[in-house]
C-alpha cells in the first residue's frame, strides 16, 4: 500500500470534503490515517483548527481507538483473532507460531466475524479462514 | 446461459471462493461456456464454503465445500448441468440442515443477488415498507409491539416500545441509529446479512424512520467487516437511485436518508452510549442511563438505537403481519432467533428458527458435535461476556427467559463450542483481560476491576492460596456487576462465575504458563 507524504495541504485537502459532517473527529482522524498510513503528529493541530475544536479532544479520540495509530505502519500487518471462538480452533498456538515467524508484524485482534471457520488471520486486509502458518505465508508471498 | 452461484461473502472468500470464482469462469470461457457467475451471499451453511450452486431448472444444484483441487474433477463431472460428484449436495433447498430452518429475517440470505433491488423484490422485498407507508405511524408501531420483536442484540428490550417512546418524545429532529459493531466473538450474523441481503437492513430502517419521524439514519459498522462496510454502500446508493432512500421514499412524503460510521476497533463501542459517543465523532465512552438515548440519543436528540437483526426482522413483521411472526418462539421469546454455531463445531453457521430450540439440538443435530471429533467440554453462549455452560445444560431451551434462569444470557445469540483441550480458568483469565484491554475507563469497577480480577484468577491457578483468592474472586465479581455503569463491566463476571461454578475441577489444577 502507499501513502502520501504528510503536508498540511495535503491534509486540509483530505479534511474539506468532510467541512459540514456532524461530529467530525473521528472520521477526520479515519480518513487522515487512510491518506497518510498513520496520523503523524502535526495532524492533531490541523483537524483541531479545522473543526474549531481542542487539540485535547483530538489527542484523546486519537489515543482511544486501537485501530488509530501515530507511527508508520509495518511493511506488512498479518492481525490474528485470539478471541473465543478462534481460540476454540487452536488460534493461541498458531499466534505463538507466526509471531516466531513474523515478529512485530503480528498483532492481537478481537472477531473479524469469521468464527464458525476459525482461526481467522487478517493478512493485510485479506481475510483466511481456518488458517494456517502455511496459508499465511503464500498471502505474503 | 448457466447461472453459477458463488458466495462473495467475506468467510467464503476466506477459505477461497473468488479464486474458484475466477477458475471456474476461466476454464468456462476456453470451452466457450455461456457462463454468468453471481457472487450472492452465503447461505449460512459455512461448513459447505465454498458453496458452488448450479441453476438446473427451478433448482440449484450445491457442491460443497470445493477447493481449487476439485474444479477439473467437477468440469469432468458435467457439474455445469448437475452431474454427479462427491461433492453434490443435491438440491440445496431440500438440504436437511437448511430446510428444517424457520428462515424469516434470513429468507433472501443467499439466495438472491445482494445488491439486485429486483432480485429483492421479486423475493418479498419492499412490501413491508409499502403497507407501513400506507399505516397510521401509531399502527405500525403496535404491529411491532404486537409482533413481540426483542432487541436482538443482546438486552432483549421490546423494539416496539423503544419505537414508541422516540414518537412520543417531540423533536424537530430525530435519529435512527443502527448497532452493526458486533464485536462478540461467535457472532456473525450481522455482518452475513448486510453482505448477503442489505436492503433488508436499510427496509427497515426506512420502517423505523416512517413511524417515529426521522429524517436521518446512521449504521456503525465495525472496521473489522470491510466487505460488509462496502456492501451496505453501494446498497445505499442503489437504493437511494431507486427512491427507497431520499427526499421521497417511494414517492411518499417522507425524506430518509442513510449515512454509513465506520468504527475504529473498540468492542465497547457496541454498547449502544458508547456507540453513540463514537459517532459523534468522540472517545468511545459510555453515557450514564438516565437520560435513556430514546429521549436524548445521538446529538441529543430521540434516537432509535437497534441491531442488525431487529431492524432487519422489521420488513417481514410489516409484511407478514405480527401474527405470523409471534406464532413462533416460546413464552415472552417470540418469533425466530438467528443462531449463530461458531467455535470448535463441525457444521457452523447460521442457525435460524423460533426460540426454544434445545442447546443440544443446535449443538448436536446441527453443529454435528466438534470439528476436532473430541467431546464437547465447554459451551460460552451471547458472546465474550456470556456464560459458560456444560454438556450437563444441554436440554436448557434457547430463549431470553430460560437461558436468565439457567446463570447465562441470550446475547446475540453466538454459541461457541470447545472441545475437551480447553481450561476454564484460562478461559476466565481471558473474560478479565479482555475487560482489562477494552474498558472504556469510565468507570472504577471496570476499569481496576478486570485488571484485579486476570490477577486474582492468575494467583488461583498458581496456586496461591486458592480458597480465600476464589472468595476474593467472587466478592470482586459482586462489586463488578452491581458497580459497573453498562454491561462491559457488569457482565464480564457472568464467564468467570459460570467458569467457577461448572467447571471447579479446572480451578484446582495448575496450567502450564500464559496459554
Amino acid at each position: 500500500m502507499t501513502f502520501t507524504t504528510w503536508s498540511k495541504e495535503a491534509a486540509l485537502a483530505v479534511l474539506e470534503p468532510i467541512r459540514d459532517e456532524p461530529g467530525p473527529v473521528l472520521v477526520a482522524l479515519q480518513n487522515i490515517q487512510a491518506e497518510f498510513g498513520f496520523v503523524p503528529p502535526d495532524a492533531v493541530s490541523v483537524i483541531a483548527e479545522f473543526f474549531n475544536v481542542s487539540r485535547a479532544d483530538v489527542h484523546g479520540v486519537l489515543t482511544f481507538y486501537h485501530d488509530l495509530r501515530n507511527s508508520p505502519p509495518l511493511a506488512n500487518q498479518i492481525q490474528i483473532c485470539v478471541a473465543e471462538a478462534c481460540q476454540a480452533v487452536g488460534s493461541r498456538d498458531l499466534e505463538e507460531t507466526i509471531k516466531a515467524i513474523h515478529g512485530d508484524q503480528v498483532s492481537d485482534a478481537f472477531c473479524f466475524g469469521n468464527c464458525a471457520l476459525g482461526p481467522a488471520v487478517m493478512v493485510n486486509g485479506k481475510l483466511i479462514g481456518r488458517a494456517t502458518a502455511e496459508k499465511i505465508s503464500q498471502v505474503l508471498a | 446461459m448457466i447461472n453459477v452461484y458463488i458466495p462473495g461473502d467475506s468467510a467464503a472468500v476466506s477459505v477461497g471462493a473468488d479464486a474458484i470464482a475466477e477458475e471456474i469462469m476461466q476454464r468456462a470461457q476456453l470451452a466457450s461456456l455461456d457462463l454468468k457467475i453471481i457472487r450472492n451471499g452465503t447461505r449460512g451453511a459455512l461448513w459447505l464454503e465454498p458453496l458452488v450452486e448450479i441453476e438446473v431448472g427451478a433448482d440449484r444444484i450445491g457442491y460443497g465445500p470445493v477447493q481449487l483441487a476439485d474444479i477439473p474433477s467437477l468440469f469432468d463431472a458435467d457439474f455445469l448441468h448437475g452431474g454427479e460428484h462427491t461433492l453434490g449436495i443435491g438440491v440445496v433447498d431440500q438440504l436437511a440442515w437448511l430446510a428444517d430452518q424457520d428462515r424469516i429475517t434470513y429468507k433472501r440470505v443467499g439466495i438472491i443477488d445482494p445488491l439486485s433491488i429486483s432480485d429483492y423484490e421479486s423475493h418479498g422485498g419492499l412490501a413491508g415498507i409499502r403497507r407501513a407507508l400506507s399505516m397510521e405511524q401509531d399502527d405500525i408501531i403496535a404491529e411491532v409491539t404486537e409482533s413481540g420483536l426483542r432487541g436482538r442484540g443482546g438486552a432483549g428490550f421490546p423494539a416496539g416500545i423503544k419505537w414508541k417512546t422516540v414518537y412520543d418524545t417531540a423533536s424537530d429532529t430525530k435519529y435512527i441509529c443502527c448497532n452493526a459493531d458486533e464485536g462478540d466473538s461467535g457472532t456473525f450474523a450481522d455482518r452475513i446479512l448486510m453482505e448477503a441481503d442489505p436492503f433488508t437492513l436499510i427496509e427497515g430502517m426506512a420502517i423505523a424512520a416512517v413511524a417515529v419521524n426521522a429524517t436521518l439514519g446512521f449504521i456503525y459498522i465495525r472496521s473489522e467487516y470491510p466487505t460488509a462496510i462496502k456492501q451496505m454502500e453501494s446498497a445505499i446508493g442503489i437504493a437511494r437511485d431507486y427512491g427507497l432512500l431520499g427526499q421521497s421514499i417511494l414517492g411518499s412524503h417522507k425524506i430518509f436518508d442513510i449515512k454509513i460510521r465506520i468504527g475504529a476497533g473498540s468492542y465497547v463501542c457496541g454498547e449502544e452510549t458508547a456507540m453513540l459517543e463514537s459517532i459523534e465523532g468522540k472517545r468511545g465512552v459510555v453515557r450514564s442511563k438516565p437520560p435513556l438515548p430514546a429521549i436524548t440519543g445521538l446529538f441529543g436528540k430521540p434516537t432509535v438505537i437497534n441491531n442488525v437483526l431487529t431492524l432487519a426482522s422489521v420488513p417481514a413483521i410489516l409484511a407478514d403481519g405480527a401474527g405470523s411472526y409471534k406464532a413462533r418462539g416460546v413464552g415472552r421469546s417470540l418469533g425466530t432467533q438467528i443462531f449463530q454455531l461458531a467455535g470448535n463445531i463441525k457444521k457452523g453457521g447460521i442457525v435460524e428458527t423460533g426460540f426454544g430450540i434445545t442447546l443440544d439440538q443446535l449443538i448436536n443435530d446441527y453443529g454435528g458435535g466438534t470439528l476436532t471429533g473430541n467431546p464437547v467440554k465447554a459451551v460460552q453462549i451471547g458472546g465474550p461476556l456470556g456464560a459458560y455452560f456444560s454438556p450437563k445444560d444441554f436440554e436448557v431451551s434457547m430463549d431470553y427467559e430460560s437461558l436468565i434462569a439457567a446463570g447465562g444470557m441470550l446475547g446475540h445469540g453466538g454459541v461457541v463450542v470447545f472441545d475437551s483441550a480447553v481450561n476454564l480458568a484460562v478461559q476466565a483469565r481471558f473474560a478479565m483481560e479482555f475487560c482489562a484491554i477494552e474498558s472504556c475507563g469510565k468507570c472504577t469497577p471496570c476499569r481496576l476491576g478486570s485488571t484485579r480480577g486476570a490477577e486474582t484468577i492468575q494467583k488461583i491457578i498458581d496456586g496461591d492460596n486458592p480458597d480465600f483468592n476464589k472468595r476474593l474472586l467472587l466478592d470482586l465479581c459482586e462489586v463488578m456487576t452491581d458497580g459497573s455503569l453498562c454491561a462491559m463491566g457488569g457482565l464480564t463476571p457472568m464467564p468467570v462465575k459460570s467458569a467457577l461454578a461448572n467447571f471447579p475441577e479446572d480451578f484446582d489444577q495448575r496450567v502450564e504458563a500464559a496459554k
